[in-house]
């Protein structure tokens, strides 16, 4: 861990100003995963900028029913708040999917997004990776990378996301408000996450300079019909192999609208608009499901140790699917799967 | 009189542990302490060429960087580096020249006043390296194995029996390289006392050991150095060898004339010991009805260049099953790794998983019962050496487990057993350890309060040594166990060997009932000799201690007037106990175990629902640490079978997953119901108290059962272990 400075934030044009100072500053929230990475000097921020006790803590409702969840919420928070259980339960679901409960109470919203990939070769800084050090190379192309992307790789990089309330968030179609020095904006989640392409050391289209104020949510919570399905090597504590959020709104046994998004599997939560659009209008069956995981999966592509993960999403998401429709969402804490 | 032994007493030292005034050896301090952190080599193999420490010495804050370059004086001999477990060869000297052994060994250790400063100041010392040729990987090096020294004696023609066998099951199982991820880091404060002498708290599992060797590296005299370790969180075989770090602390109090404390990393305990990767070659030859042809057992295990570290990973069958042919043979391949150590039930738990797998295929190939199988092979002798067992309750373990479990409801076909959607599969496996004993000397001294305090050098890693000495001194001394007070891990107490093998349980509770003798004797004479003494006519030899008293048949007077009357304050009596050597018997542990699975169908998930390990390890000394013993193997052995799995990169010969975030231990979600029975198991002939010791034998043989009950649940035979979910899709 190298020396660093710190500052404490007293509002969020101080952060902004603090931030544009020095260009080699952090924010830090609940630090779960910053911490780590200064720990094993990928990061080595030069200054810290404290933003924990900015009022970005609440969860007020939006004009048009919606949702709009402060970037400070502890995940912990989001996940048992009675609005979030009742309206949008795939969303409380993915979260205590992730992580332990140490970690979600201490993890902010605005943190879990920022959360930078697992990767092995990414945390050790004695192996080349091309998102800690640009040109370096990616050792996982070749290495060890059973549970590296499939979806929208590049030939730098092959690191996921590994968030998995952002996987939620995507499919349901969340909003991140932005604050930075021009003003502010507001950019959809799935474009919130970039793909690796040839400048994979950019997770995000967050600017410098930029801070994350809010998650919003629109009004359709799909609470009836929907599951999160997290498939990992022990069945708890570890990052998603393949997750899953499903949400469906039937009539009947037809599909008025549904959503899909994968998470593990790509650098940033992966939705497919076509994938979604042939489940529409069609009957909840094993073969629709099938042809959505199909056009949800093409052009996966697998490296030496992670091909088992195409198959294993096609079977993750036709479950989950299942689940969603007969409306037996998948429990985070009875592990058998539903 | 029995009023502890046998019953399911608390832990003497729960208490502290839980309350926080239990002290590990990284949370004593001293004034002036200062830090030091390690840097490590960043190859596998080769030479320093430049190490450049002046960034780091220019941090305010740092005191040093201590280098193979600047160091003070380190013993030259590779006796003086050999502990008392240590393997042939010629062991790592932290510190000691320019060479590269193993990818994350230590280079430098940078002192400062504070840890972080130091763990700071060792990002920026830098090191170029001459880099030479390496290989890490054992299935890429498989064809440079080399045979053993010490094979196992072939009985009979194994390789014709097998030719010839009417059915045969042949196949390499392969265990990679575990890690045993103690909670505590490795630890090591060494205090620079002020007359000079050093006193290092240290985390090991041998106080004593550590004590010979430090005296041994840095030429010191015994009364120079003292050694305490009087707790330790986990350690499972990784503490039986001196670590670098108290090498590294001692070196840097000695260079300072400061006190030092060094703790290492998650990470860099990966460059301790580790269970080495095995290829398991297991071939049986067996005829219709079940029984035994010829059992081949052939181990390729992985070594580094420096020390040859084996242990027995292939005997075990010739002393499960009967077969009048068979060879056992152990290889070694040579890597650019740290040398492999003992971790729980080192070579059993390996090869016995390899062996009962392989057991459980030639089961399914005779189409017979697993356990029908097991008892056709049953062997009564030890046929290495044709002994017999001191005992051996096998045949009731695999009865009273396969009750407990409800065996007989099992339907024997692949796939044939299911809940919704969920394939469920039961299997079972034998396991077997030795019951070892070692010379261990204690010392009690009975006060005239009626108090007892007993001592020894032996460490209590968490087995519960603290209280099992409390129960068997309260017991022999005829005194409440809150009247007992335990002493254990400082190297100036009497004598004892590192606590490993299951051996500490038995030998140390055969010491204390030595000095217990002599505390009665003691007594008993005294006794006999007060004016008026109820005890004057009866035989010293027979008198007893029960509830504070010594006498026999209601003849009895108070200790505490013995020595009142006496003029005594204080009886102190110290023996070494040694078990008398008899080689006429085979001493063993044995369990049987049994795991139930529910997978997945479709999406290879495994969840182990139950397993019952049903454990014939002599008297039980204490129900209560013993089950809790048993729990913990059974829970690694979950981890070993599903889990556990040391991730190296062979292109850069490094761990990839040095922590345990990617390190995969089961977590509270992987465990479900355990059942743990101990079976009854007499033996008045292994020793006195007829203890067996525990410490292995709950993780032997779980791996196995639950690879044989995902068979059963899948029809899928998972010989690379861990057994995880991409193995099953397809």
């Amino acid at each position: 861990m190298n020396n660093f400075q710190y500052s404490r934030a007293s509002d969020v044009a101080d952060a902004i100003r603090l931030l544009a100072a020095d260009p080699g500053a952090k924010l830090i929230a609940g630090g779960t995963n910053l911490i780590d990475l200064m720990k094993e000097n990928v990061e080595r921020p030069s200054r810290l900028i404290d933003i924990s006790r900015l009022p970005l803590r609440d969860i007020e409702e939006t004009a048009d029913g919606g949702l709009r969840i402060g970037a400070l919420v502890p995940n912990s928070d989001l996940a048992y708040h009675p609005l979030i259980e009742q309206r949008y339960p795939l969303l409380a679901s993915a979260i205590l999917a992730g992580a332990s409960a140490q970690l979600r109470n201490m993890a902010s919203v605005g943190g879990n997004l920022m959360q930078r990939t697992r990767c092995p070769y990414f945390y050790d800084t004695t192996t080349p990776c091309n998102k800690r050090s640009p040109g370096m190379g990616c050792s996982a192309l070749d290495g060890l990378n059973r549970n590296h992307a499939i979806l929208g790789t590049s030939e730098s990089c092959i690191a996921t996301s590994p968030s998995d309330m952002g996987v939620a968030l995507a499919a349901l179609g969340a909003l991140v408000h932005i604050a930075g020095r021009t003003g502010d904006r507001t950019i959809a989640l799935t474009d919130f996450h970039r793909l690796p392409g040839d400048k994979p050391h950019i997770d995000t289209n967050l600017g410098s300079g930029e801070i994350i104020t809010a998650v919003e949510l629109p009004p359709q919570g799909f609470a009836r019909n929907y599951s999160y399905l997290k498939i990992r090597d022990r069945l708890s504590y570890a990052f998603a192999l393949v997750s899953v959020a499903a949400a469906l709104e039937l009539e009947g046994n037809a599909v008025s609208e549904a959503r899909l998004a994968l998470g593990g599997v790509a650098h940033k939560p992966w939705r497919s608009l076509e994938a979604e659009a042939a489940l529409r209008g069609q009957a909840a069956t094993p073969d629709h499901f099938g042809r959505a995981a199909d056009l949800l999966l093409q052009g996966a592509t697998a490296r030496s140790h992670n091909g088992f993960k195409i198959e294993l999403a096609r079977r993750a998401i036709m479950r989950t699917l299942m689940q969603a429709t007969s409306a037996t969402p998948q429990s985070q804490s009875h592990k058998k799967i539903a | 009189m029995n009023a502890y032994v046998g019953t399911p007493t608390s832990r003497v030292d729960g208490r502290a542990k839980v309350t926080g005034t239990a002290k590990y050896a990284g949370e004593f301090t001293a004034d002036g302490l200062v830090h030091g952190f390690v840097v490590e080599a960043t190859i596998p193999r080769g030479r320093i060429v430049r190490l450049d420490t002046s960034e780091a010495l220019k941090v305010a804050g740092v005191l040093d960087v201590l280098t193979h370059a600047n160091r003070p004086s380190l013993a030259d001999k590779d006796e003086a580096w050999k502990d008392e477990v240590a393997p042939e060869g010629s062991p790592f000297r932290p510190l000691y020249d320019d060479l590269i052994r193993f990818n994350g060994q230590p280079i430098a250790l940078v002192v400062a006043e504070e840890w972080e400063t130091a763990k700071f100041a060792a990002t920026l010392v830098l090191v170029d390296y001459e880099q030479d040729g390496f290989a890490t990987d054992l299935e890429a090096e498989r064809g440079s194995a080399s045979e053993m020294d010490k094979p196992h004696r072939p009985r009979g023609d194994a390789k014709g029996a097998l030719a010839a066998a009417a059915l045969r099951h042949e196949a390499d199982y392969l265990i990679p390289t575990e890690h045993h991820n103690p909670m505590e880091l490795y630890a090591t404060t060494t205090v620079w006392e002020s007359d000079g002498k050093l006193t290092v708290y240290d985390k090991t599992q041998g106080v004593q050991n550590v004590h010979k060797f430090l005296c041994a590296v840095f030429d010191k005299k015994p009364d120079d150095l003292r050694v305490i370790s009087p707790f330790v969180g986990g350690a499972f075989g990784s503490g039986l060898r001196p670590q670098y770090q108290v090498v590294l602390a001692t070196l840097a109090a000695l260079a300072l004339k400061r006190s030092v404390r060094v703790v290492l990393t998650r990470r860099q305990m990966y460059g301790l010991g580790h269970r080495p990767m095995t290829i398991e070659h297991v071939a049986l030859g067996a005829r219709p009805d079940g029984t035994l042809d010829a059992v081949t057992h052939e181990a390729v295990a992985v070594t580094s260049r420096y020390e040859d570290f084996s242990r027995n990973d292939t005997g075990w069958a010739e002393q499960l099953y009967k077969s009048p042919n068979s060879h056992f043979s152990h290889k070694l391949v040579d890597l650019d790794v740290s040398t492999p150590c003992d971790m729980r039930a080192p070579g059993a738990a390996s090869g016995v998983c390899a062996l009962e797998c392989a057991m459980d295929e030639l089961a399914v190939a005779l189409k017979l019962d697993p356990i029908e199988l097991r008892l056709k092979c049953y062997s009564d002798r030890d046929q290495s050496e044709d002994l017999p067992y001191t005992s051996k309750q096998l045949r009731e373990c695999y009865a009273r487990g396969a009750e407990a479990f409800g065996w007989a409801r099992r339907t024997p076909a692949p796939r044939s057993m299911r809940d919704g959607k969920e394939l469920v599969g039961w299997g079972m496996a034998t396991g077997v350890w030795e019951a070892l004993q070692m010379p261990v000397a204690v010392r009690i001294v009975l006060t005239s309060n009626g108090h007892a305090e007993v001592s020894c050098a032996a460490s209590d890693i968490g087995t519960g040594t603290y209280t099992i000495v409390a129960q068997v001194a309260a017991d022999a001394l005829g005194l409440p166990i809150e009247n007992i007070s335990v002493r254990l891990a400082d190297s100036a107490l009497p004598q004892a060997p590192v606590e490993g093998g299951s051996w500490m349980a038995a030998s140390s509770a055969h010491a204390v009932l030595g000095a217990a003798e002599d505390i009665r004797q003691e007594l008993a004479r005294l006794a006999k000799a007060m004016p008026d003494s109820p005890l004057a006519h009866l035989d010293a030899a027979n008198v007893a201690l029960v509830d504070g008293m010594i006498g026999r048949n209601g003849a009895a007077v108070s200790i505490a007037d013995v020595m009142r009357h006496s003029n005594i304050e204080r009886i102190e009596k110290e023996k070494l106990n040694q078990f008398a050597e008899d080689k006429s018997h085979a001493r063993n542990t044995h369990s049987a175990v049994f795991a139930e699975v529910k997978v997945d169908e479709q999406l290879g998930v495994i969840r182990v629902t139950r397993v019952v390990s049903a454990v014939a390890a002599g008297r039980i000394l204490n129900t209560k640490t013993a089950r809790s013993q048993i729990l913990g193997g059974v829970v690694w052995g979950i981890g070993m079978a599903l889990h556990e799995e040391t991730a190296m990169d062979h292109r850069f010969g490094r761990i990839m997953n040095a922590n345990i975030a990617e390190y995969h231990i089961p977590v509270n979600a992987d465990i479900h119901d355990i059942d743990v029975i101990f079976v009854d198991e007499p033996d008045d002939r292994i020793n006195r108290l007829g203890i067996k010791g525990l410490g292995e034998i709950g993780i032997v043989g779980v791996p196995a059962a639950i690879a044989n009950a995902v068979y059963h649940a899948t029809g899928k035979r998972i010989r690379r272990f861990p057994i995880t979910l991409d193995k099953l899709l397809d």
